[in-house]
């Protein structure tokens, strides 16, 4: 719920398709992209799209990360057999962008643009409106060229129409180009206004007879928005963010999570530490996390774990399942106990005692791993009949022989993590 | 009315209206009301928009009502002295609902709950609020609270934590946090460690709260009431740089003790997201660590990490008390509020004697149960019509040669033509223009000691006679001298050379599948002395199922006082019952479909024989 980022493909498809709606019925965008990702049948793709073996192409990722020519991550004028190579030696291959390693899934193909001009448009929302930045150097980094950049301030309830666009375009825009470049900013931003675009960015474009061709483009989408923007949006997906691969068990949580409506997350951070938490509200379990860093345990935390939004007993006890299997995988070095750290806040109507029946379960069933690993466990939360489920938890730790320190609102929330790190100093 | 100063959004004469129609949430407001000793309820009305009328609900221990109307406008109109609209609207209608009351003349804050609201719409209510100089508290949050004066929904949970954080009577601290689901830890925390909370808001975790820390931090500055201030923000986005500044430009002059969560941060892989929708670092200085340099560098007191969080919460109070800034605001008992009764009930307090009892099924639990059956394993096992009866009606798990037995019975009994009283009835009645369930229950209503009855009566005299040793000479004598028809015997047509399939079929079922058949071979020696009397008194179908109906329950293992019991329920009608609204049913949708018009009976079949005058009584 928030903003994310769509593909340049979804984009520019969705700018072609509205163009004469929103943009101009003068002057036009021919829209002639192409999406290929894992499953993609090349040449079946070629008879959909036949400008593809007739035009010089553009290749590059689709996968929401920019800089793409920076990290040689762009074949220009390529014929359909070169594209078709350049994207098989790198399709499902693992590559490092900055300080990022993924794997590469999805490209885009456009037809290669011989243009002179590089212009630079990108809309921005802020908190009164939105905020128009317009250059005539695109295709660089903008910082760089930061004095060459008009900002043409629209309020939230502005009419575009209104506004006098003209005047506010840098010294430096040509005469001939003012119309076109006027007309294709109001376009623009009333399509970025009534899609439900949050960012829109167009680095470079350029302009050939009478054609804006969008040459890179980078957007969000406030996802909120889809009641009001579902038909024009139609099936549009959200990727997940180019980034590190899940593991086995943080997919199997991903996919867990999805299936409840409840929230239930797992990010492995060194499967090796010897701290693990299992912490319910999306805000504690940042902040149980914080203090484990800001203690100075920041290579023995293990995780960052969260449930919540009452997930019922049987996803709790799969999640807790999941994580005390990594956690008891192997001992720690020198004999050193590991902990476990089943915290949380005060909740309004959970009631605690069921929250903690999957807990239990599970801890039930890692009865001797749990022993053998040398765990110690710590327990914080409070909320509807928090004294029950403390008390379970308490009797619990006598029935498994493992230690369980149970405490509840009297203590503060985070207490658990120095007593158990500090060994209680 | 009581004019408020600009700077406090609620106290304890706040009157707010709640849009939607949050039964538990409304209950929540009351009693935080009732325990705060409020003189009147905080909620003045109620926005149902698909109903209107009235809501009972409890104020301590007494009934009241509060009115509910479909629209904002006649809320408003009635209840101008409601300055707060609390809601609950969904995402879809959030903004329409909120900018009516923003635009409304009484109406000065607005909670919206709702998580989802488009951050154009919520820009778009953000201008409205701002020109208006009105206040917006979300979208996605659980609220605010006001120590000892009000509650917006379901801020701060159940009573007895809002006791344990002593927020029924008013303290010095104010906070301001993104997180609702974190401000029931910060009232914990300021609970413990000053005189507690004066007033605490959740902006909400969107990235466009309709208002911010800054708005909220400096209204705490201006009211004199509120000692110390609180600030938790988060990673991500920069509003706490506008508190920096004002601590900067020495607008803030109230202690200050803040803390962004999130430092974590920085050992996460790239690209990770937090639980909560707004913890999400961009740039550096969107990341907690900066933030909560800088804040520090303003002047701010903030702890090492949140582990001190509460420490330094504590000294600062306390510094602010031992130099005579602070007088502790004192501690009140609150009333004490009546349990709920489900809660008194969950927690086995009390108890009291039910006025109904059940028990042949249970619809509470995961899965329905019949009669201790789960209903998948109704299916599962095949138990089939037969067997649901059988648990339904009989609460036993019957044997498959009785269910079966019993399905036949509902089969043969399902109809027979539209001639008889019942069908004609229920054809009658569809015709009148009535709707099937009125024509069914007419055709149902028939049935009685004539038609269908002769079910019961069959097993009645049988049984009776068969029970108390009686040869079956004997039954046929007697029912004579009685001068009593034997229920079950005799056809209008059928006879012993024209032999009625349905018996047929019926008899030989039972032959073959029933362990003992006693009142069937008893009413057979029967039929043999009326067939000799007369060919057509044979034993018809109703006498039969009525009979062989016994004969299950006898094999069954019932005693013969609980077969007479099972009869007097009118078990046996209700086989009947239940087999023929099958062929009523039937005959009623045929008529349906046919569009027959209104039945009048012909007058040339009714023999009119009224009387020149009527006899005179003397």
């Amino acid at each position: 719920m928030a903003q994310r980022g769509v593909r340049e493909f979804d984009a520019k498809k969705m700018l072609a398709t509205y163009w004469s709606e929103y943009v101009s019925k003068e002057f036009s965008y021919p829209g002639k992209v192409a999406l290929v990702g894992p499953e993609t049948n090349m040449d079946k793709l070629a008879k959909e799209e036949p400008w593809l073996k007739k035009e010089k192409l553009v290749i590059k990722p689709d996968q929401l990360f920019g800089k793409r020519g920076k990290h040689g991550l762009i074949k220009l004028n390529a014929s359909f057999d070169e594209a078709k190579k350049w994207i098989k030696e790198r399709i499902n291959k693992d590559t490092k962008v900055g300080k990022v390693t993924g794997t590469l899934t999805h490209f885009i193909i456009e037809p290669f643009t011989p243009h002179e001009g590089e212009y630079y448009i990108a809309i921005k929302s802020n908190r009164a409106g939105d905020t128009i930045y317009f250059s005539n150097h695109g295709g660089v980094d903008i910082e760089s060229v930061w004095d060459t950049v008009a900002e043409i301030p629209v309020g939230i309830t502005d009419d575009i129409d209104k506004i006098d666009i003209e005047s506010k375009l840098p010294k430096d825009t040509p005469k001939e180009s003012k119309k076109i470049i006027t007309d294709f900013i109001r376009g623009l931003f009333r399509f970025y206004a009534d899609l439900g675009y949050a960012y829109l960015e167009i680095n470079p474009f350029a302009i050939t007879d009478n054609k804006i061709v969008p040459l890179d483009l980078v957007a969000r989408i406030d996802d909120t928005a889809y009641f009001e923007c579902q038909s024009k949006w139609g099936d549009l997906t959200f990727p997940a963010p180019f980034g590190r691969k899940l593991s086995k068990e943080e997919y199997y949580i991903k996919e867990l999570d999805e299936k409840t409506g409840a929230s239930l997350k797992l990010t492995l951070l060194n499967p090796k530490g010897n701290v693990w938490t299992m912490v319910a509200g999306g805000g504690a379990s940042v902040i149980y996390a914080d203090t484990i860093v800001d203690l100075g345990y920041k290579d023995d935390l293990a995780n960052y774990g969260e449930y919540s939004g009452n997930p019922n007993r049987d996803s709790t006890y799969e999640y807790a399942k999941t994580v005390l299997d990594l956690m008891t995988r192997e001992k720690a070095p020198k004999g050193k106990p590991k902990f476990l750290i089943i915290g949380g806040g005060i909740a309004n109507f959970t009631d605690i005692a069921k929250t903690f029946a999957g807990i239990t379960m599970a801890l039930k069933d890692y009865k001797k791993k749990l022993q053998e690993i040398n765990v110690k466990i710590y327990v914080r939360r409070g909320g509807p009949n928090y004294q029950e489920g403390l008390k379970i938890m308490k009797k619990l730790g006598e029935e498994l022989g493992v230690p369980i320190e149970v405490y509840g609102p009297e203590m503060h929330m985070t207490r658990i993590v120095p007593m158990a790190l500090d060994g209680g100093n | 009315m009581k004019e408020r100063p600009e700077y406090v959004l609620f106290d304890k004469d706040t009157k707010a209206i709640v849009f939607g129609y949050q039964q538990n949430a409304i209950q929540r407001m009351l009693d935080f009301d009732y325990i705060c000793r409020r003189k009147e309820p905080s909620v003045t009305c109620i926005v149902n928009p698909t109903r209107e009328g009235y809501h009972k609900c409890f104020w301590g221990t007494k009934d009241i009502m509060i009115p509910m109307y479909k629209t904002i406008k006649e809320a408003v109109e009635k209840h101008p002295d409601a300055d707060v609209m609390v809601n609950f609207a969904s995402f879809r209608s959030a903004y329409q609902t909120s900018k009516e009351a923003l635009e409304s003349k009484t109406i000065r804050t607005v909670a919206i709950i709702a998580e989802g609201v488009p951050e154009r719409r919520s820009r778009e209510l953000i201008k409205i609020a701002n020109e208006k100089k009105k206040w917006i508290i979300g979208p996605a949050t659980v609220g605010g609270i006001a120590g000892g004066g009000f509650r917006i929904g379901n801020t701060a949970g159940m009573l007895d934590n809002i006791i344990a954080c002593r927020l029924h009577r008013p303290g010095s601290v104010a906070y301001v946090s993104k997180s609702g689901g974190l401000s029931n830890e910060l009232n914990n925390i300021i609970a413990r460690n000053t005189d507690g909370v004066r007033e605490g808001v959740a902006i909400g975790g969107d990235r466009y709260p309709g208002s911010t820390f800054i708005e909220h931090i400096e209204r705490y500055e201006k009211n004199p009431d509120i000692k110390m201030i609180v600030l938790l923000g988060e990673v991500g986005g920069v509003d706490e740089y506008v508190v920096v500044d004002a601590l900067k430009s020495g607008k803030i002059k109230k202690p200050l003790v803040a803390w962004c969560i999130g430092t974590c941060s920085k050992v996460f892989p790239a690209e990770v997201q937090f639980g909560h929708a707004g913890a999400r670092a961009g740039a550096e200085r969107e990341t907690a660590d900066v933030k909560n340099k800088a804040l520090k560098e303003a002047g701010a007191v903030v702890p090492d990490s949140f582990e001190d969080f509460d420490k330094k919460i504590k000294e600062t109070f306390d510094k602010e008390v031992k130099a005579g800034r602070i007088k502790p605001m004192p501690d009140i008992e609150p009333p004490k509020i009546p349990l709920d009764y489900k809660v008194a009930i969950r927690d086995g307090i009390v108890r009291r004697p039910s006025e109904f009892i059940s028990t042949i099924s249970d619809d509470r639990g995961e899965e329905l149960m019949y009669c201790g059956v789960p209903i998948s394993k109704i299916f599962e096992d095949d138990y089939g019509l037969g067997g649901v009866l059988g648990l339904l009606w009989f609460k036993k798990k019957l044997p498959k040669w009785s269910t079966d037995f019993l399905e036949m019975v509902v089969l043969l009994t399902a109809d027979h033509g539209p001639a008889v009283s019942g069908a004609h009835n229920a054809i009658v009645t569809a015709r009148a223009g009535k709707d099937l369930i009125s024509s069914l229950v007419s055709g149902l209503l028939t049935i009685g000691p004539r038609f269908g009855g002769a079910v019961k009566g069959a097993a009645d005299h049988f049984t009776s006679y068969c029970d108390a040793g009686h040869p079956p000479e004997f039954m046929v004598k007697d029912m004579k001298i009685k001068n009593i028809n034997i229920q079950g015997i005799g056809h209008r047509i059928k006879s012993v050379t024209n032999p009625d399939k349905r018996v047929e079929l019926l008899k030989d079922y039972a032959k073959k599948n029933f362990p003992m058949t006693p009142y069937l071979d008893y009413a057979i020696e029967v039929e043999k002395i009326t067939t000799a009397k007369r060919g057509n008194l044979i034993l018809n179908v109703d006498g039969c199922i009525g009979i062989l109906c016994c004969d299950m329950f006898r094999s069954i293992g019932y005693t013969k006082e609980e077969v007479k019991e099972f009869v007097s329920l009118g078990t046996l009608n209700a086989l009947f019952v239940l087999g023929r609204s099958i062929g009523f049913m039937g005959h009623i949708m045929d008529q349906k479909r046919l569009k027959t018009g209104l039945y009048r009976h012909p007058w040339d079949d009714i023999a009119y024989m009224m009387p020149d005058k009527p006899e005179k009584v003397k």
